[in-house]
């Protein structure tokens, strides 16, 4: 039964890392562009809803009712002022740029909250669970995260196939400078694209916070799970994201039954065998171009 | 009255001049073909007025608008609309979607989905195959129906023969004199010239980016053409 437990909880944390992976996903699909700082970023969030339930004694429902749409404008902000001026440019731009954000984001986090540890309230949420049998119960939290999950991947392949909008970034994805003859404005396509990017991850960030504590140094750790949770799946697949993210998380937790320092490794080593042997994922399309 | 109006044109790409000096004019509910060589800058002229290539001087004013400084996305909600050469309709959409992102824009008009299916039936049927499972003539009919969707005053062809069967490319032609008929002015660049001279009021052909030859396809003679396009009798590559 233990192995079975592992399983369940391997795929609840699944959820949570397909939220990580989300806007990683939407942001290389429609634009081609690798967002180093995305893990610094839902740590950001954290931060934010830290500092909110702590200093201005909101609830938690509160604080990502603010942190969330924050999210959506700094997110939209952050493609218009920094990142267009990378897009389509050498790879190297867009790694020194989201580099660059990356570590002012750390530092920044560093100076205002030091080094200390910190974790988020959600009161019983956090833990009560649903009491299977005597070996097995489900975190209504994990549970809760892991609905988010495929409740986000749900509305973002809805809006992506039914909406005026949606269909406009898959144009773009496929071919930008057709679609600019659609009378689409790519500039906006993209700061639309990176804006959910980090609405996504700013509820990962913000949910993540209240399963394990954190500090100014937890993105690069997120991204490493988001980018596996990615690649895994397959670029620029959203199901794929979560077959992802669930396979991370089930590949982790099952080498933490093995041995608890096995867990991330066994990650990895999954990680490393889907990149040798499908280097597309497991729902990736061969690139065309 | 002149709808575009190229005057004194130069356009190319980093250190190539591809266009130089250039005067074309295109009246309303004209058809306009520009012949040429490889090379000629045919399709320079048109990615210059579509808005995706940077001009170098003189100027391109569209319905007494100059268009400098207008972004290509916005010149469509102007009314000019493109089919790129080589089609680039999107893959991962299919027929039916790559209609609607045509629609984009929201600009009012005739053509409407229905119309589109109506003017060109080979799409009805195909309307929710993907893009990436078409062939070429099924994929350039795609690509002017998702232009007129945009309901373009000014409708801009780029080779739209190149790499089809012609049997493909008579059934593709057949399609413009429905576009013709809703008002739609048309620029025409294409490389198979009898097709060209064949839909066109007016022709200009170009020669290494200028213009080497103006004027109407039933009052030139075949030795006329072939001198300018080619650039024979002429040192400077002008009228012969």
């Amino acid at each position: 039964m233990s192995w079975v437990n592992a399983v369940v909880q391997g795929v609840l944390l699944g959820g949570l890392y397909a939220l990580f992976a989300t806007g990683l996903s939407l942001a290389f699909g429609v634009m081609r562009f690798v967002n180093l700082a995305h893990g610094d970023l839902a740590t950001f969030a954290a931060f934010m809803a830290f500092s909110l339930t702590r200093t201005h004694a909101v609830s938690i429902l509160v604080a990502l009712a603010i942190v969330l749409p924050a999210s959506f404008v700094v997110g939209y902000l952050l493609q218009r002022v920094v990142f267009d001026r990378v897009i389509g440019a050498d790879p190297a731009y867009q790694i020194v740029a989201t580099f660059g954000l990356a570590i002012i984001v750390e530092n920044a986090l560093l100076e205002k909250y030091t080094a200390d540890t910190r974790g988020l309230d959600f009161g019983k949420l956090a833990t009560s669970s649903i009491r299977i049998n005597d070996k097995m119960s489900i975190g209504w939290l994990p549970l809760l995260t892991f609905l988010c999950g495929v409740g986000v991947l749900v509305a973002l392949a809805l809006f992506l196939k039914r909406t005026r909008l949606g269909r406009a970034f898959r144009a773009t994805s496929d071919d930008p400078r057709a679609a600019q003859l659609m009378g689409i404005d790519n500039r906006r396509i993209y700061s639309v694209a990176l804006a959910i990017s980090l609405l996504t991850v700013a509820l990962a960030g913000v949910l993540d916070g209240a399963r394990r504590s954190f500090d100014p140094f937890a993105g690069p750790i997120q991204l490493i799970y988001a980018f596996e949770a990615v690649i895994i799946g397959g670029l620029g697949s959203l199901w794929g994201t979560l077959a992802g993210g669930i396979a991370l998380g089930v590949a982790q937790n099952v080498g933490a039954q093995i041995s608890p320092q096995w867990g991330p490794m066994i990650g990895h080593v999954v990680f490393m065998t889907v990149l040798a042997s499908r280097p597309t994922g497991m729902f990736g399309k061969a690139e065309a171009r | 009255m002149s709808l575009l109006e190229v005057v004194g044109l130069g356009a190319g790409y980093d250190d190539f001049q591809a266009l130089s000096e250039l005067d074309v004019r295109v009246d309303e509910g004209e058809t306009v073909s520009i012949i040429g060589a490889n090379g000629a800058g045919k399709s320079t002229l048109l990615g210059a007025v579509a808005g995706l290539v940077r001009c170098s001087a003189g100027q391109i004013v569209y319905d007494g608008v100059s268009l400098r400084g207008i972004a290509a996305f916005r010149r469509v909600g102007m009314g000019i609309a493109m089919v790129p050469e080589g089609r680039r309709i999107f893959p991962s959409l299919t027929v039916d979607e790559n209609l609607d992102v045509g629609r984009y824009c929201g600009r009012p008009g005739p053509w409407t989905k229905s119309a589109v299916y109506e003017a060109l039936p080979l799409l009805q049927r195909l309307r929710s195959r993907s893009g990436a499972r078409l062939s070429g003539g099924e994929q350039q009919t795609l690509a002017i129906g998702r232009a007129l969707m945009a309901n373009p005053r000014l409708l801009l062809l780029d080779e739209v023969s190149l790499g089809l069967a012609p049997v493909v490319v008579k059934q593709v032609y057949e399609a413009v004199p429905a576009i013709r008929a809703g008002g739609t002015t048309l620029l025409i660049v294409e490389q198979d010239v009898n097709q060209a001279l064949a839909v066109a009021d007016r022709v200009y052909c170009l020669l290494e980016g200028r213009l080497s030859l103006e004027g109407v396809p039933a009052h030139l003679s075949r030795d006329e053409i072939t001198a300018a396009y080619f650039g024979i009798g002429s040192e400077n590559g002008t009228r012969p």
